[in-house]
């Protein structure tokens, strides 16, 4: 199917799953270790961008590093396929705190990236050890020094609340950390337990019983790092400078997006793929110069307005009406204004700051359902 | 057969007194069924009889012993049945009054009892269960006897289970109960005492033969209907039907009239022949007004048609239900039915939920309202919403209940009936021991959770029957629930003044409980008329998002948005608020610990 699709792609993921350790809390697609793996992974990698190429437009804004610990990946492998991937305006690589010494930092930098997204999660040894992270508080700071020495202007933090075990207090110390390091954009999220995770297993039935506490650690996020001059222009995350994650944001448009690697999703036009994440299979199937087995979702206007709604109304910038039409119920738009939970400015659709702490239950309340499929 | 040669009885007992095993025992003496026909209860024909122990539907069986044909005619053992009971009396000429001998006289005995002397029947008192371990045959006996009057050795004991003295029992039914009276030779007019309905042969009426004749094929006249029909088929049963050709006066069996509506040919009607008109009817039942009333709601809207359908199909056996289309805001469609009671709301509902497959939405019961508008209208109420909001006064009905109990447990029935809003009426000593109590009560306070705190307040031992006496002015308000300023009609309740803060703060409260959080705050009220008596705050949830979504779960994150849409739908809506069924259905349970 993606033989028709169309090109024009400018935005392009490049997934390395391999970890040092599998942390218990994880579910994306990870490998641990397998050294010798890593240089015939980005060899399938490339052979993948080879193929999928014509999908990609002249000028590719962003490129995006995740994991996995791509900061993991065997150096010279690493260095190889950053420069091979095409230039774009943001190259923006994962890593975690451990992982980035001075020679990594100067290695990324001199390779083109121009972003890095540092997992530090916590500050505080006892959490760090719950959530199974081998990096210390110390290695957060070390890691971001390092980074900001090699000359990165653009670090992101990634901060998780809702550890089993952590205080209100904790949480705001690790703000004060996050926010007493300057980075230019930050994320936090709430730890999820996701089904099927040692995590999940250890520590669900905790997360269930705290939920109505992470309210106020959700509000507790949201105003110290608005006062911190940050701006919260997505859910989770939070930006100074105008530095928002152009990646991401290209997700939150609906932008088509290119996915490489084990794993990965992409979407063009109308169809969604996801690559197989089973490493073996994927090694093999580029080997041979054949494209990966792949998950197809077909995805039609209707979807992809819909998705625009559910994905815009994360962002503190409106959704344009015109792109969701039909996608909403304008009666539940009205009802939701009156209660102050949404508005409308101009030709736009956005939530206010109290439609955004409970922007599920918003856009539920804002979509109406698929027509293609009630008639069935 | 001879007038003199047939006696027509019933059995009348307290529930689990033995009376359907009595039955069996003595089908099985009489060899009306081999042992191979014999099944435990035969009478109880449907499940959930069996289940509960008690007989619903009357039928009637004609058994041979010595010579004599015997018509017993089964009734049923509930207080909210005495109607059923007395239908079948009135073909009887007397009647077994069973007593178990562990449990002695119980409250449905003395109403049974009086039930039978009201209609001019034969007693013959038997006192049952002699063989348990526990029994007081003498004990019980003499309580029987000082009852109904009789000397002690009149008193039949037996075992139905064992068998043991059920021949003897036989043999009072000839000796002292009286044969038929009536004219073989009259004009026929028969009494229709129930019915039921065959879907392939219409209604089967079941009839008492007062005088003269019917046969096979001969054109019959209901003669209050005005409906006319062929008899079809006549028979007995034995217990199964079985065709004859005749039926003669002072007999008991069916017709078969091969009539679709079942509201063409009513119990309490008297049968006539066409061609050779009775001149005056018997006289005929009264008719019976159901006394409680509840919303029945399918939680699947979808299923209204179906609990229609099923209604309908209820009501052709079950003359007694009543019930009418009603709408609610927040139930949707559903139906207001009236009942005799509740244990026959809730067999109704359960036939529904089982025989019929419905999940059901039961509202809180009540009984029916006299209402007179300050307009001067009298209109009856039978749903808390339709209660006009300007009243001039309201009447409510009464009931006069006996409850008997050991003597230690006096106090405590006093206690309740004191709270509610009852008025002692007497009391006597039955035996050393046991006490009745008779107390006159709104039926409005037996109908909330009025049965679960006596036997509570009595560890079980009470038992307990009522007549309903009439309508009489009481102190009644409205109370209705808010949501977010919205009525709940569902909810809406009418009660004492005295009781109003204490139910609406229950309700309220629980209802807070029940909700989940919204979007937004949502107060829940009770008032009455614009005053408000209870209210909570359901506050509005503060978070409520998807912690992360990029490139790799946008399907997945979508999916779940789209569950949580679903989910909604499943909702209740009342105004803004979306309310889980589950919360209508715990608040619309709401127990007595509330109260």
């Amino acid at each position: 199917m993606t033989d028709g699709a169309p090109g024009g792609v400018r935005h392009l993921y490049v997934h390395l799953p391999f970890c040092a350790h599998r942390c218990g809390y994880c579910d994306f697609v990870t490998v641990v270790g397998r050294r010798g793996q890593h240089a015939a992974y980005v060899d399938a990698l490339l052979a993948e961008l080879e193929l999928e190429r014509r999908l990609l437009d002249e000028t590719v804004e962003t490129v995006y590093l995740g994991g996995g610990t791509p900061t993991f990946t065997e150096p010279a492998a690493l260095r190889r396929l950053l420069a091979a991937l095409p230039a774009a305006g943001e190259t923006t690589v994962e890593a975690n705190p451990e992982t980035v010494a001075s020679d990594l930092a100067r290695l990324l930098r001199a390779a083109g990236v121009t972003r890095v997204s540092l997992g530090a999660q916590s500050f505080q040894p006892k959490l760090l050890d719950v959530l199974e992270r081998r990096a210390a508080p110390g290695d957060v700071r070390r890691a971001f020094y390092s980074l900001r020495d090699a000359g990165f202007d653009n670090i992101s933090l990634d901060l998780i609340y809702g550890i089993p075990g952590q205080s209100s207090s904790d949480l705001e110390r690790d703000l004060a950390e996050a926010i007493a390091l300057g980075p230019e954009h930050v994320s936090a999220y709430e730890l999820e337990a996701k089904p099927g995770t040692r995590f999940t297993h250890a520590y669900g039935d905790e997360l269930r019983r705290q939920g109505e506490s992470m309210e106020g650690y959700f509000e507790l996020v949201v105003e110290t790092l608005v006062g911190a001059g940050y701006r919260w222009y997505e859910t989770a995350n939070f930006c100074r400078n105008g530095r928002q994650s152009r990646h991401n944001l290209a997700y939150w448009l609906g932008r088509d997006y290119l996915g490489l690697g084990v794993g990965a999703v992409s979407t063009v036009g109308g169809v969604r793929w996801r690559n197989s994440p089973r490493l073996p299979g994927y090694l093999a199937a580029l080997a041979a110069g054949r494209r990966p087995e792949r998950e197809e979702e077909p995805l039609d206007t209707w979807v992809r307005r819909q998705e625009r709604l559910i994905l815009g109304l994360r962002l503190d910038e409106g959704v344009p009406l015109a792109a969701v039409e039909g996608a909403f119920d304008r009666d539940a738009l009205a009802r939701l204004e009156g209660l102050g939970l949404a508005e409308r400015r101009e030709e736009e659709l956005a939530l206010t700051a109290r439609g955004r702490r409970l922007g599920g239950g918003v856009t539920a309340a804002l979509m109406v359902e698929n027509p293609a499929k009630s008639t069935i | 057969m001879k007038l003199d040669h047939i006696r027509n009885f019933s059995i009348v007992a307290h529930i689990d007194h033995g009376k359907s095993t009595l039955a069996d025992r003595i089908l099985e003496v009489t060899e009306t069924l081999s042992e191979r026909e014999m099944r435990e209860q035969v009478l109880d024909t449907m499940e959930l009889e069996r289940e509960r122990g008690i007989t619903i539907k009357a039928q009637a069986v004609r058994v041979a012993w010595h010579g004599h044909q015997l018509n017993l005619i089964d009734t049923p053992g509930h207080v909210d049945f005495t109607y059923e009971v007395s239908r079948a009396l009135q073909a009887c000429e007397g009647a077994l009054l069973v007593v178990d001998a562990a449990q002695g006289i119980e409250a449905q005995t003395l109403a049974n009892a009086y039930l039978a002397l009201e209609n001019g029947l034969e007693s013959v008192p038997v006192v049952n269960k002699i063989d348990l371990p526990q029994a007081d045959p003498e004990g019980t006996a003499a309580e029987v006897a000082e009852l109904v009057g009789e000397d002690e050795s009149r008193i039949v004991l037996i075992s139905a289970k064992t068998g043991e003295g059920v021949e003897a029992v036989l043999d009072a039914v000839v000796e002292r109960i009286p044969p038929p009276e009536g004219d073989p030779d009259a004009p026929p007019r028969a009494l229709v005492f129930d019915s039921s309905y065959d879907q392939y042969r219409g209604v089967v009426a079941f009839v008492r033969m007062v005088d003269g004749r019917f046969s096979t094929r001969q054109r019959v006249r209901a003669m209050a209907a005005e409906t006319r029909f062929e008899a079809e088929e006549l028979g007995f049963f034995s217990p199964f039907r079985s065709p004859t050709e005749t039926l003669e006066a002072g007999e008991v069996g069916y017709v078969v009239t091969g009539l679709k509506d079942v509201s063409r040919l009513r119990v309490g009607d008297t049968l006539t022949a066409e061609a050779n008109p009775a001149a005056e009817p018997l006289p005929g039942y009264k008719d019976v007004k159901p006394t409680v009333f509840a919303g029945l709601f399918p939680t699947d809207s979808d299923d209204y048609p179906d609990l229609r359908d099923a209604l309908e199909k209820l009501k052709l056996n079950d003359a007694s239900l009543f019930y009418e289309p009603e709408s609610s805001q927040a139930l949707g469609f559903g139906f207001r039915c009236g009942f005799l009671g509740l244990l026959h709301m809730e067999i109704v509902r359960e036939r529904l939920e089982r025989e019929f497959d419905l999940d059901l939405l039961v509202t809180a019961p009540n009984v029916a309202y006299r209402v007179q508008t300050k307009a001067g209208e009298e209109v009856e109420v039978h749903n808390p919403a339709d209660m006009p909001s300007e009243i001039e006064a309201v009447e409510e009905p009464y009931i006069r209940a006996s409850t008997i109990v050991p003597k230690e447990y006096v106090g405590s029935v006093m206690e309740l009936n004191n709270d509610r809003r009852g008025r002692f009426h007497h009391m006597e000593y039955l035996s050393e021991e046991r006490v009745l109590l008779a107390f006159d009560l709104p039926l409005a306070e037996i109908v909330y959770d009025y049965y679960d705190q006596l036997k509570s307040r009595t560890r079980g031992y009470a038992s307990f029957d009522y007549d309903v006496l009439g309508f009489e002015p009481g102190e009644l308000v409205r109370v209705d629930v808010l949501l977010a300023g919205d009525p709940v009609d569902a909810l809406s309740l009418i009660v004492h003044r005295d009781g109003a803060y204490a139910r609406g703060r229950a309700l309220v409260e629980r209802l807070r409980e029940e909700i989940p959080r919204q979007l937004f705050d949502v107060p829940v009220q009770a008032a009455i008329g614009s005053r408000v008596i209870a209210r909570e705050t359901i506050k509005a949830k503060r978070k409520d998002v998807l912690a992360k979504c990029y490139g790799g779960d946008i399907t997945r994150k979508r999916k779940l948005l789209e569950r949580q849409k679903k989910g909604k739908k499943r909702m209740k809506q009342v105004g803004a608020v979306e309310v889980p069924q589950e919360a209508f259905l715990a608040v619309l349970g709401l127990d007595g610990e509330k109260r």
